[in-house]
């Protein structure tokens, strides 16, 4: 197992590097100019200076290993010194935002926690509510709540979440008036009634894509109860007397779960990326809208950080699946 | 030996059936498909053969018509430019609908040759597989929204603002999209290659090129089928996200996904406005799921005989 961590954990680098390359080679096309905006009156020669500080005189290839270089290198360190108070990183260049000059990372740490909290939620509130969905609707296949159940999922992953979302804002927060419609970041739980204030806010958000995701696990769930409902260990405990309790919660449960572990394994790199319509129409300035923001700006250094860190989370966590796949299913065996 | 094969052989004449009567016969008692099929075919007839009917001009801006309810003109009301809705939610689906029926082309072609070459050529196994895991891990609405800001003016600069983004986003979901499908094709082309009919069609000789057109190709087609129904369904939500957020298509160029996205400003006065071009997605959407699902079922041999 650990031979076989560390063989995919070395596979995964030339993978990264790849990926890395397209996503840089992409935005180098891009046709936009940081320094468009500068005042004319900027002499050229102080205009010139300017963009060999901001690294675009270079060639190609060696803008490309910069690039890596801040990112696997400086930012880690400056991230590193931030955390325990040291200087380690000095005064190394650090990716710098066209839009605000400041570091990318700084920029991506604030936003964080938004995206953590809302998405973050959602995804674990989809994943409470999928599995007793799933469960049940595999255990009484084709009763009412099986027919429910697909039908709530089917729209689940069919309308998409820009429409549910809207719809959700005009039934509570224009009709009802129950939720407020905006997401307010700047707010903070100090007390109860604050603490209230945040609840509500988030409800929406979270009903939306907790909504999408539980819809698609309880599928999952359900596909992979009903195989091994089937089989013929669940006879046999049957047989031996056994509770129908024990039977489906520890035997068939237990085995059902192992699939169903790796897609939600899966399913958490979306948490950061595909919340980015979500944040969209409840104005949660998470990643997700740093990202759309930075697009509409042009801000290279900021959209290759963000796309990157998007497939390093995408790459972390196939590996992550594997190997507890790996770990919970003793006859799949890598070595 | 001969005389009862020939017996065997001739029964099924007098009873003629077919493997698509049974397809058919197999989806037909799939009740959520069937409604998905006719209410499908009602959107598709009511984009196509609606304008026909309602001949009213989709950008005629009437200012003194403008933010008006339902009513006899406008059926459906009007815009904040006076626009027609209903005329406009009738050309808006023409385009949704053709981008994603385009762009679902686009990936099944890309996912069935990568996937056929993938399980046919040994060779190319490794080298297509591992393309197909890079791209599975590329984040790809990111990606989407990166090359519709980088490509949308030099293309609409070449083509004309209409087709130079109907072509980058058909493109653009077309390749970022074919994965599934080359991964599937491939596992039913890895099985089909160790039957006994391709061992025999090789020792008399057939080329690969006639194998995979006359054995392969029509063996996998019910894989390619399902996902194509379902490609159908994300390609359209891909287009109608991307439209949202504002990279889609130019705002005089109505798509489902664009008619939302002007109306999200004025929800709280006009809330008819969002859930019109909401409800066309959600609906077509949802048959088209429900299609593929009776679809998968129906082409499911171990399915179809109960």
């Amino acid at each position: 197992m650990l031979t076989y961590t560390f063989r995919r954990l070395l596979i995964a680098i030339p993978t990264l590097l790849f990926i890395s390359l397209i996503i840089f080679l992409l935005l180098d096309l891009a046709p936009g100019d940081p320094l468009a905006q500068m005042p004319l009156t900027v002499p050229p020669e102080v205009k010139q200076k300017m963009r060999e500080a901001l690294g675009l005189g270079e060639p190609i290839h060696i803008r490309y290993a910069l690039w890596l270089k801040q990112f696997f290198i400086v930012e880690p360190l400056h991230i590193f010194d931030a955390m325990f108070g040291t200087n380690i990183g000095g005064d190394a260049q650090r990716i710098i935002s066209w839009q605000t000059r400041s570091p990318v990372a700084d920029i991506i740490a604030q936003r964080i926690p938004q995206t953590l909290w809302v998405v973050g939620l959602a995804y674990v509130v989809g994943v409470a509510i999928a599995l007793p969905i799933g469960i049940i609707s595999a255990y009484k296949q084709y009763s009412w709540f099986d027919q429910i159940g697909t039908f709530i999922s089917m729209i689940g992953f069919s309308v998409p979440t820009f429409f549910t979302g809207v719809v959700l804002i005009i039934i509570f927060a224009v009709n009802l008036q129950w939720f407020p419609s905006i997401y307010n970041t700047t707010h903070k739980v100090t007390d109860w009634d604050s603490f209230v204030f945040q609840l509500r806010q988030m409800a929406m958000p979270v009903a939306v894509l907790a909504l999408y995701n539980a819809s698609q696990i309880s599928r999952f769930m359900r596909a992979s109860m009903l195989d091994n409902l089937r089989q013929d260990y669940v006879r046999t405990a049957r047989a031996k007397g056994l509770k129908e309790r024990v039977v489906v919660l520890t035997h068939v449960l237990r085995n059902s779960m192992i699939p169903v572990v790796t897609v939600i394994a899966l399913g958490v790199p979306t948490i950061f990326g595909g919340a980015i319509i979500t944040e969209q129409v409840f104005k949660v300035n998470g990643l997700g809208q740093l990202l759309i923001t930075a697009i509409h700006a042009n801000d290279l250094p900021m959209v290759q950080t963000l796309t990157f860190i998007f497939a390093i989370l995408i790459v972390l966590f196939n590996l992550v699946a594997d190997i507890l796949y790996g770990i919970l299913d003793p006859r799949i065996r890598y070595d | 030996m001969t005389d009862t094969n020939l017996v065997t052989a001739a029964a099924p004449a007098e009873a003629p059936s077919n493997q698509w009567r049974d397809v058919w016969r197999q989806f037909r008692s799939h009740r959520g498909a069937m409604l998905g099929l006719i209410v499908f075919a009602a959107i598709l007839g009511s984009v196509i053969l609606g304008p026909f009917i309602w001949s009213m001009d989709a950008t005629f801006v009437d200012m003194r018509a403008r933010n008006q309810g339902p009513s006899g003109a406008h059926p459906l009301g009007t815009d904040q430019l006076g626009r027609d809705m209903l005329a406009r939610l009738m050309a808006g689906g023409k385009v949704s609908i053709a981008v994603g029926m385009t762009a679902m082309g686009l990936s099944i072609f890309l996912g069935t040759v990568i996937g056929i070459s993938a399980g046919f050529f040994r060779r190319l196994d490794g080298v297509l597989m591992r393309l197909t895991d890079l791209f599975l891990a590329l984040p790809l609405l990111p990606l989407l929204l990166v090359m519709v800001m980088l490509f949308r003016e030099p293309l609409s600069k070449r083509f004309g603002p209409e087709t130079g983004i109907f072509l980058l986003i058909v493109v653009a979901i077309g390749v970022t999209s074919w994965m599934q499908t080359a991964r599937i094709v491939r596992g039913e082309v890895l099985a089909l290659k160790e039957r006994e009919f391709v061992l025999a069609a090789r020792s008399i000789g057939t080329s690969p090129f006639k194998m995979i057109v006359r054995h392969i190709l029509p063996n996998v087609l019910s894989p390619i089928m399902v996902s194509a129904t379902l490609g159908i369904a994300s390609a359209i939500i891909t287009e109608s996200a991307l439209s949202f957020l504002g990279l889609g298509f130019p705002p005089d160029f109505p798509t489902w996904g664009r008619l939302l996205f002007d109306a999200v400003d004025q929800i709280q006065l006009y809330p008819m406005r969002v859930i019109l071009p909401g409800i066309a997605i959600s609906l077509t959407v949802l048959s088209v799921n429900y299609i593929g699902d009776g679809l998968r079922d129906a082409l499911d041999p171990r399915i179809r005989g109960r």
